[in-house]
């Protein structure tokens, strides 16, 4: 697959900046020319993503970072890597699961995973060796041709 | 996150403005909740058409106010919900504990 753009942030894991970066993302994709839609969807999910590293990868008052990067391919394809250096997640498999969470005293809703999952074309979820979290999410953006054919 | 409300007809309407996120929880859970504890209103409708973002941690905050005040016997509504806050809703099953109204 051939690279078309790419872009990188780093930030504090603190909540103040979950606007900040999904507006970023959201800034960078526009070239694209996604629908008010696709860009929700996108937006959404790396809230998400975001959010779990905020909440989950740094439990003590010492806050980590989180890189997110955004690469473009060839085809409209777009990439999206939301990497924290916390505590990783115990139970991969069990975290994805609708409603869990590990924080059930917290009224959380459980549910991140789940929309990432159904907002994104794909996602993964892995503990790094070297530590932290990465998760990756693809979606391909309609190009024009394909808008214009579904409006007949 | 800015909120409004107003009493109406023996219902209380909320109108959530702004983004609802990690960021904004607290707050806004804080304040509905203070709102909430000094209504009589039987029915609480909470209006959507100014909320520009919420994720998932927005659905926490709702089931959290509803579980407050099904315990006191109030029922809570959603209005005016965007497009793309409907697709969180209807993910989640939200509407079967708090149905939209139009």
């Amino acid at each position: 697959m051939k690279e078309i753009n790419k872009m990188e942030l780093k930030f504090k894991a603190i909540s103040e900046n979950e606007s900040f970066a999904r507006a970023s993302v959201a800034g960078f994709c526009l070239g694209l020319n996604p629908t008010m839609d696709e860009l929700t969807d996108i937006k959404t999910a790396v809230s998400e993503a975001v959010t779990n590293s905020i909440v989950h990868a740094y439990p003590t008052d010492k806050k980590g970072e989180v890189t997110l990067s955004v690469t473009i391919f060839e085809g409209n394809l777009l990439k999206i890597e939301i990497r924290d250096y916390g505590v990783g997640i115990k139970d991969v498999e069990k975290a994805k699961q609708p409603f869990f969470t590990t924080k059930p005293n917290e009224e959380r809703s459980g549910m991140g995973f789940t929309v990432m999952e159904s907002f994104m074309d794909s996602l993964t979820v892995k503990n790094e060796k070297t530590g932290g979290v990465l998760v990756e999410l693809t979606k391909k953006i309609e190009s024009e041709n394909e808008k214009m054919k579904k409006l007949g | 996150m800015d909120i409004k409300y107003r009493n109406y007809n023996n219902v209380l309407y909320v109108m959530l403005i702004g983004e609802l996120d990690e960021h904004t929880a607290k707050y806004t859970s804080k304040t509905l909740d203070d709102l909430f504890a000094s209504t009589i209103s039987r029915q609480i409708i909470i209006d959507l058409s100014e909320m520009k973002f919420m994720d998932s941690t927005g659905i926490g905050v709702l089931i959290g106010r509803y579980k407050k005040m099904k315990a006191k016997g109030v029922s809570i509504f959603i209005s005016n919900p965007s497009y793309h806050a409907e697709k969180i809703f209807k993910l989640t099953g939200l509407y079967e504990i708090m149905p939209k109204i139009s």
